[in-house]
């Protein structure tokens, strides 16, 4: 008797056997006008929510502001970093270019609306972390996760008689009626959003996953056996070696020695000095000026067109390249031609690192057939 | 089956007299309109043309997608409106007549048919663009079309004879065989009589797009009538359960347009390849560039905010409103693909709405003489009680 006044009633649940049955006591408890209660099936059934006069989950507008939320807030980083943060020109684009933001906007909208819903719906309606609930661990919640469908009035509702509410689910032809008792109302609350335990444990989770990612991706991954051949036998350039005495790695060919097909070259950067010292080293031959053609064609023409005008497809987009044929050029000596080529004039960039030095001179060999083409002598005509 | 099922299966039979006369109309004033059109300005009007034969071929071909879709996937809910989706099918036999006035001198139309003859880029499509393979295909997607549209509707109407539950699954095998030939056939379609106005330009995709806007068009137009015969208890009473798959369906299908044209813009956008963004700069110029942004207003932005909320979709009223101004939309979705080829920037005269016209009109007629031929609801099909009582 003692033991039963600590207790305090939670509800009084009845158990029927069909999804039919189910929604006629759904029906007639709803219609009676209790408003606290709920019914528990194994599986859901069709039809439920308007039987039970439930009125539409707010859970939609969560999901609509959630997303929202996505779009302005992936819309926004991406214009911030465009124009303000990071501007680039990308692909020839305006730096605000909105259509490439559409996918990235739309995924993000997507992956906040829906994930931010889901964690919404588990802190409002499961109240989260709270995981207690009075009809755990009762016979009644054992049958109705099986093969019973289960209806629960709770002591809460205003209507609620015990007398009166037992008498009714009966009439409705509800099986196993019996009240839910709890022992006290802490196990109704369980655990709070603020409750330090919880704030402990979730600081602990917090850094025990934050710090195994940082240990398995800084240092796990960089461990000797996995060492991603980052580690070799062989020095980089600019590299300390303390095999050399000055501790550098790189080293100054031999003095006195030449590498293989490198032969050694003058170039003092004057063009003059360079003009008159250096004369082409390769004969004029079909294969010579085939192949000075082809490099032509691929490094020159862009800008100085096919046959050396000056007229290629990209006039007027920077200041127009010369033509090679004025009297200016034609008097170059092949040295002059030669150094410009390797180091540029003016706005034109120097291409001794991506055309060989042989390539270079057979280009020099090819702008003089091409000038001698266009300007034919009459020397030339007998 | 239960045997008061059988009982009530036809409430009313044939469709008020006014109905029929409204189609006739429609369809006698479009048919006097076009001749008219065609004898203004043929070119303008054969240009119309192809809109209309695009239109009326996407209501037919989304409603044979959609009832292989129903046999494939084995839905339940679609049952018992299927018979509406069957009867629009009646428009294929149309669809030769409208292309017609096309045929006598296509060469209006599609410039690849008398091409420049330094024109390297036609020269090089030739083995596919060519009048008499264009016509041979034609035919051959038409044949191939009709054929399974008669295998759909005669299974399902023997069906309601015999309740022979074999038909179903006869269809269902008809069905999957279907949606791949749909695909090919499809594309073959929206290449030949959309993307080849313009023979120079290109689109991956664009067989895609125009199957976006052809479900979108047939299931609306359904949806229409759908609510409207429900409306005049010709069907057993839909519920909001049924107008939500159809809303659903809906949006679905709006989003997945939006979701291709923007594929198909982006991809565009940024490779910036001048034999590709010339397709879209034809529609950004002279007044079309508010066309395009209307297009994507009336075409998706309003569609979407509409049917987003869930209580739209179970609204029969909103879904009616709805089911209208999609129709509309695709057909302003034909005409921005089609008409920049006839003349750069906005045309708009009476010869732009001649077609709408007739193609309403003949809808009207075909259901009115399909409902006076066959039951309205397929009695014989062995999912139609569960799918009288399909709830949510």
């Amino acid at each position: 008797m003692i033991n039963m006044q600590s207790q305090h009633l939670y509800g009084i649940t009845a158990l029927f056997n069909t999804p039919d049955e189910i929604i006629h006591a759904a029906n007639e408890v709803s219609a009676k006008g209790f408003t606290r209660f709920d019914v528990n099936t194994p599986y859901p059934i069709h039809g439920m929510d308007k039987a039970m006069r439930l009125k539409n989950s707010k859970l939609g507008f969560f999901a609509l502001a959630f997303g929202i939320f996505g779009t302005i807030a992936s819309v926004g980083l991406m214009s911030w970093v465009t124009l303000v943060a990071y501007p680039l020109v990308i692909g020839g684009k305006p730096f605000w270019s909105w259509p490439a933001f559409v996918p990235v906007a739309f995924e993000v909208t997507v992956l906040l609306a829906s994930v931010l819903s889901v964690l919404a719906m588990i802190v409002i309606y499961f109240k989260f972390p709270n995981n207690a609930h009075p009809l755990h661990d009762t016979t009644y919640m054992k049958r109705v996760s099986t093969d019973a469908f289960g209806i629960c009035i709770e002591a809460k509702d205003p209507l609620f008689d015990e007398q009166m509410v037992t008498e009714f689910l009966k009439s409705l032809g509800g099986k196993d009626i019996s009240p839910i008792r709890i022992e006290d109302s802490s196990r109704v609350l369980g655990i709070k959003l603020f409750d330090p335990k919880f704030i402990f444990i979730l600081i602990i989770i917090a850094a025990l996953s934050s710090g195994t990612t940082y240990f398995v991706f800084n240092k796990l991954l960089y461990m000797e056996p996995f060492n991603w051949m980052s580690k070799q036998n062989k020095l980089k350039p600019q590299a300390k070696s303390n095999f050399f005495k000055d501790h550098t790695g790189m080293r100054l060919p031999v003095e006195g020695t030449v590498a293989r097909n490198n032969f050694p070259h003058v170039q003092t950067g004057s063009m003059d000095s360079t003009g008159i010292y250096l004369h082409n080293p390769l004969e004029v031959t079909d294969k010579v000026l085939e192949e000075g053609k082809s490099s032509y064609r691929i490094f020159c023409s862009p800008c100085h067109g096919n046959f050396g005008r000056g007229d290629s497809r990209l006039r007027g987009q920077f200041p127009n390249p010369p033509t090679l044929h004025s009297d200016k050029v034609r008097n170059l000596t092949d040295g002059q031609i030669y150094n410009i080529i390797s180091n540029g004039q003016n706005v034109m960039p120097g291409y001794d690192l991506q055309i060989p030095r042989e390539n270079r001179w057979k280009i020099v060999h090819y702008i003089r057939a091409l000038q001698r083409a266009q300007n034919v002598s009459e020397k030339d005509m007998k | 089956m239960s045997a008061s099922l059988m009982q009530i299966d036809q409430p009313k039979k044939s469709l008020p007299k006014s109905i029929k006369i409204t189609g006739w109309v429609l369809t006698i004033v479009g048919v006097l309109a076009v001749a008219a059109a065609y004898i203004i300005d043929s070119k303008h009007t054969a240009f119309n043309n192809v809109i209309g034969f695009l239109c009326l071929t996407s209501v037919a071909l989304g409603a044979m997608f959609f009832i292989a879709l129903e046999y494939v996937s084995g839905a339940v809910w679609s049952v018992p409106m299927r018979r509406v989706f069957e009867f629009l099918l009646g428009t294929l036999i149309i669809l030769p007549l409208i292309a017609i006035p096309i045929l006598f001198n296509p060469g209006v139309v599609f410039h690849w048919i008398h091409p420049d003859p330094s024109d390297e880029l036609i020269a090089h499509k030739a083995p596919y663009l060519n009048l008499t393979f264009f016509l041979w295909r034609f035919i051959g997607v038409l044949v191939i079309w009709n054929i399974f549209a008669w295998l759909f509707t005669r299974n399902s109407l023997k069906q309601d004879l015999s309740g022979d539950q074999k038909l179903t699954r006869a269809n269902i095998r008809i069905a999957a065989l279907f949606l791949p030939i749909l695909a090919i056939t499809l594309t073959i379609t929206a290449i030949d009589w959309a993307m080849s106005l313009e023979p120079h330009w290109y689109s991956t995709i664009f067989g895609v797009y125009y199957f976006s806007g052809t479900v979108l068009s047939a299931i609306s137009v359904a949806t229409y009538i759908i609510i409207k015969l429900n409306e005049g208890n010709y069907l057993h009473d839909l519920k909001k359960d049924h107008f939500y798959s159809l809303g659903a369906l809906l949006f679905a299908f709006v989003n997945f347009w939006a979701y291709i044209a923007f594929s198909q813009f982006l991809l565009i956008w940024y490779a910036n390849l001048p034999e590709e963004t010339s397709w879209f700069i034809s529609r950004w110029q002279g007044g079309m560039e508010f066309f395009s942004i209307l297009l994507i207003v009336v075409h998706f932005v309003v569609p979407y905010f509409v049917l987003l909320p869930q209580d739209a979709k179970m609204d029969p009223k909103k879904l009616k409103f709805i089911s209208i101004w999609i129709i509309v939309a695709h057909y302003l979705d034909l005409y921005w693909l089609v008409m920049p080829s006839y003349k750069s920037g906005i045309t708009l005269t009476w010869i732009e709405f001649v077609f709408p016209i007739f193609i309403v009109g003949i809808i009207i007629l075909v259901i009115d003489w399909k409902i006076k031929k066959h039951n309205i609801v397929p009695v014989g099909d062995p999912k139609l009680e569960r799918g009288i009582n399909f709830r949510l």
